[in-house]
């Protein structure tokens, strides 16, 4: 009965924020925190509880730590059905963190609407966490849908109109039309899915369980899983659909850009680890070198365009999209040493923008601009910012000690077991991140000084953020032990569906 | 032909919604009192709709040879009394500083939903036209009440001139027909068509001159070209009644055609009826995306939904009725509470509508509850999970999946994803700050109103078919499992 309470308790939370708007304007954000703060306890107790090392450690049996199912729409088979496992307990635990940071690094940010702000960041977050839980496919794709609406809002609403950019309404509806049409493709690929399983069994069921393994010829297979493809190709995203995430990031308010590159990122990558591959192992498996090239190339694209971003968030935001190509070719690939890397990059990636873009964030509302040509010299006028601005930004170059270094490597070592090539290619992403991360660091922070005046330091409140933030990540980087531990049993399943398919093809690959 | 007491109570309904219309008719005349017969318009739909559950207890039952009561038909009846009930308190709240006369509206109303229950249960030419008209003419009337105003007026004569001509087309179509085969009855004509006489060129002509009438009446792309013009030229609650229960009537009538005569569904009218559809869907979104007025946007958007309908007839399999039906309640419910919305906006009558997408700019910091309904509303229209349109869509969806209608399918996503951009800009415009001073705005206890109750009702359905669509699928599946 847990499970359902995990995604429950934000939108309820939520809807008290709005109300509690009427006692005065701190109350929202007082329960927003509160909220996540149960959310995030109920996870970790979740963790402590299980036993998910084990579990589900030979195939069939046992996959779920934990279940929940109810009746919903009959006629379609369609039940309320969540269960958790590793994988998702993980990544509800992340989105626990960051909705508490979201709330924390808008609490002097947001000072209009405060109530509605937090009902949709409160919405946007349990929604999320009802695609980690939900294992009936149209339960999945309600989800999928719904965590649209309140981030559209969030950005619409509490964005800037960054100069040179085309406006907060222009990035949200782009954001929501993009997501959204993809999405209408991943529903019809879902459906697809349900009437190949009704005709060869006679059963209409959206569940996970009963379509996992249904049996099609190779054509629909391809075409069913290329429409999973592209809906989580646009959500993650993956090159040639890309376009809307930086305009998205560069005018959300920070609370979305921390929600947006943590967590709604991560829904993509997981679906891919728990839907696409599973339900089509074999078209998979063929599509899986343009799949990683596609990855590669969005590596490197991606770096490239961050190192002439002038715009700070733009150029974290770029730099997202080609960490997220790590993890394409991580979960191509079906090496089970690359999948727990794509586990932990997913984690420390999360974390490590998340605070990239709350450093944004404080940035800009100590200068009030976020464009890296009126920076510089910032080391001299602020005392704590930068040193923490350079932790997270070797980090996220991938230096070894943080979580990102042990995702990446692992990514890369199983990647190369499978595909030398395509690891050796996407190793230079790692050269071309020190690249952007150094010219981020040295712009914003180093060189002659603007002004000599003294701009006011970090907040205890953002102290607090960043350290949690910094513990965390040097956890992950130092005993990445647990979350591999918390992992292993998922991603053995995923590999255990995967690899039937891939052993074959992958001969062939370059 | 036999009439039995079995008969009368199947046509209650129909009954007790033209005995509405006379007392409505004798009342005014008696004395002009807007409160007594808008009360009296109420009571009589909501005792039509009450006398549907005895009806259910003698269907199936053909009375006469044009009307057959069925479940179907009872559910479509059901539909448009809800519609024309929603539309009765949308106008009272509307007209009620208005300076002429009000009473007629009513009155008019109801010799509409009469017209549309004749259709729903109509399986004969002679039927079908008599319906229709009952359904338009009062129409006319309705969309130039304001005559006053420029647009309302234009719009009446537009609609009745062009309406006219449909009938004409859709007249012709039958008798071309009869011509051919001899035959009036829906399933005579369906049995000659699937014979071998089927291909004459009259045949084609009259199949394809009704299709235009019918067309024409479903505003579908290319006889959808009035559909703008008198939906902002219409009040507020007409073009609720406009944009609901005439189009249900119609679009049952046509399923029901199709139903008792599937040869006539075969070969090259399915071509065409997608080809149709595919046009609706996107001629109706490219052409809202411009739209700076809501009521315009509302009536290009109500041609691409239709497309979306038209899209479950074409893959024509076992869910199709299924699918049609449940999309229709939603449509409805959606396109009520968002016209009522534009009603409430703009009651009491000042002249014009509050339809300029301008006047709803920062509504959601002025009335949060209202424009909440407003966001669901245009939320449903889009067609995003947890509401009712949602349901319509992931059926309308499922049905094209099932029969692999690809080209539909990808019209279908097209179309949603360009209707995204329009729907979400409205709404998007009504939670800006507030600019000033507001030129429209709904009464502080719109509420409690009984035009704000039935808008509050329509939320509470969109949401609750939206997540519980359980009970309601049933009821549909039972109604539709006749036909």
């Amino acid at each position: 009965m847990i499970l359902p309470w995990l995604f429950l308790i934000p939108f309820i939370g939520g809807l008290l924020c709005w109300q509690g708007e009427r006692l005065g304007l701190g109350v929202p954000r007082w329960i927003a925190l509160f909220t996540m703060i149960i959310v995030s306890a109920l996870s970790i107790k979740l963790w402590i509880d299980g036993n998910y090392h084990l579990a589900g450690a030979v195939s069939g049996a046992g996959q779920w730590q934990m279940e929940f199912q109810a009746p919903w729409i009959k006629r379609f088979g369609i039940s309320f059905h969540l269960a958790l496992d590793g994988l998702s307990l993980l990544m509800v635990m992340l989105t626990g963190l960051l909705g508490v940071m979201a709330v924390g690094c808008s609490w002097s940010e947001i000072q209009r609407n405060v109530g509605f702000f937090h009902l949709n960041l409160l919405w946007n977050l349990g929604g999320v966490i009802g695609v980690f839980l939900a294992i009936d496919m149209f339960l999945f794709f309600f989800f999928w849908e719904m965590m649209l609406v309140p981030m559209f809002f969030l950005i619409a609403l509490w964005g800037h109109n960054a100069p040179g950019g085309k406006g907060r309404i222009y990035a949200a509806t782009k954001f929501f039309i993009f997501t959204q049409a993809s999405g209408f493709l991943l529903l019809i690929a879902i459906l697809g899915l349900v009437f190949v399983h009704y005709r060869s069994t006679g059963v209409f069921s959206f569940d996970y369980e009963v379509l996992r393994g249904t049996r099609m010829d190779p054509i629909t297979e391809y075409v069913l899983m290329l429409g999973f493809f592209i809906a989580f190709a646009v959500k993650m995203p993956i090159v040639p659909f890309h376009s809307w995430l930086p305009d998205a990031h560069s005018q959300a308010p920070t609370a979305g850009s921390v929600d947006l590159a943590g967590i709604l990122l991560k829904t993509a990558a997981y679906g891919m680890l728990r839907f696409a591959l599973p339900f089509f192992p074999n078209a998979s498996a063929d599509f899986a070198p343009i799949a990683m090239w596609l990855g590669v190339i969005g590596i490197i694209y991606a770096a490239a365009l961050a190192f002439v971003q002038t715009d700070v968030k733009r150029l974290v935001a770029y730099t997202s999209i080609s960490h997220m190509g790590f993890v394409v070719v991580g979960i191509y690939s079906g090496n089970p040493i690359a999948l727990q890397g794509v586990v932990m990059q997913m984690m420390a990636h999360g974390i490590s923008a998340g605070a990239l873009f709350i450093l944004c964030g404080e940035l800009y509302e100590r200068l009030h601009t976020r464009d890296l040509r009126l920076m510089g010299g910032l080391w001299s006028r602020l005392s704590n910012l930068p040193p923490i601005a350079m932790f997270f930004i070797a980090a996220s170059l991938g230096l070894p000690g943080m979580g990102n270094f042990i995702g990446e490597f692992l990514i890369l070592l199983g990647t190369f077991q499978v595909a030398p090539v395509i690891a050796v290619v996407s190793a230079s992403g790692l050269v071309l991140a020190a690249v952007y991360s150094l010219v981020l660091m040295q712009r914003a922070f180093y060189g002659k000084p603007q002004s000599e005046e003294r701009l006011p330091d970090l907040s205890r409140r953002e102290l607090g953020l960043m350290f949690s933030l910094m513990i965390i990540l040097l956890f992950l980087g130092l005993y990445p032990q647990t979350v591999l531990n918390t992992s292993a049993a998922a991603m053995a399943q995923v590999q255990h569906y995967y690899s039937p398919g891939l052993t074959p093809a992958m001969n062939v690959t370059p | 032909m036999n009439l039995t007491a079995d008969s009368f109570i199947a046509l209650l309904p129909i009954l007790i919604t033209s005995a509405t219309a006379v007392l409505v008719m004798l009342s005014i005349s008696v004395r002009r009192h807007h409160w007594w017969n808008a009360t009296l318009t109420v009571v009589g739909l909501n005792l039509a709709l009450l006398s549907i559950i005895y009806a259910s207890r003698v269907i199936p039952q053909a009375v006469t040879p044009l009307l057959m009561v069925d479940g179907y038909a009872l559910l479509y009846m059901a539909i448009i009394l809800v519609a024309t009930l929603g539309c009765a308190t949308l106008s009272h709240a509307y007209l009620k500083e208005y300076g002429g006369n009000r009473e007629e509206m009513y009155l008019l109303l109801v010799l509409a939903a009469t017209g549309g229950l004749v259709l729903t249960c109509s399986r004969h030419m002679a039927s079908l036209f008599i319906g229709l008209e009952l359904l338009s003419v009062p129409v006319y009337a309705m969309v130039a009440y304001m005559f006053r105003e420029k647009r309302s007026l234009e719009g009446g004569i537009k609609y009745m001139i062009l309406s006219a001509v449909a009938s004409a087309f859709l007249l012709f179509g039958m008798a071309l027909l009869y011509a051919q085969f001899g035959q009036l009855g829906f399933a005579e004509i369906g049995v000659e068509i699937a014979g071998e006489h089927a291909h004459g060129p009259l045949v084609f002509a009259g199949v394809a001159l009704m299709l235009a009438g019918l067309g024409f009446k479903l505003s579908l792309a290319p006889f959808h070209l009035w559909t703008p013009d008198v939906y902002q030229g219409a009040p507020a609650p007409v073009g609720a009644f406009l944009a609901t229960a005439s189009k249900v009537a119609v679009f049952a009538v046509l399923l029901r055609f199709i139903a008792e005569a599937p040869a006539a569904h075969m070969g090259i009218l399915r071509d065409v009826l997608l080809a149709i559809a595919i046009a609706s869907i996107l001629i109706g979104n490219l052409l809202a995306l411009t739209q700076t007025n809501l009521k315009r946007l509302l009536g290009y958007s109500s041609i691409a939904h239709f497309g979306y309908v038209l899209v479950a007839i074409v893959a024509g399999n076992n869910i199709t009725f299924e699918a049609v039906a449940v999309y229709l309640v939603t449509y409805v419910v959606t396109t009520l509470g968002a016209f009522g919305v534009v009603a409430l906006m703009s009651s009491p009558y000042r002249g014009q509508d509050a339809d300029a997408v301008s006047h709803y700019r920062g509504m959601f910091w002025r009335r949060p509850y209202l424009t909440g309904v407003f966001i669901a509303m245009l939320l449903s229209l889009a067609g995003i999970p947890a509401t009712a349109g949602f349901i319509g869509k992931f059926y309308v969806i499922t049905a094209g999946v099932e029969s692999g209608e690809w080209w539909a399918l990808a019209a279908v996503v097209v179309g949603s994803s360009i209707g995204l951009y329009y729907y979400l800009r409205v709404l998007v415009t009504s939670c800006l700050p507030t600019p000033g001073m507001q030129k429209f705005d709904a009464e502080l206890d719109w509420g409690q109103q009984t035009g704000g109750l039935m808008v509050l009702a329509m939320t509470f359905l969109v949401f609750l078919i939206g997540l519980y669509p359980q009970p309601i699928l049933e009821l549909i599946q039972a109604a539709t499992i006749a036909l």
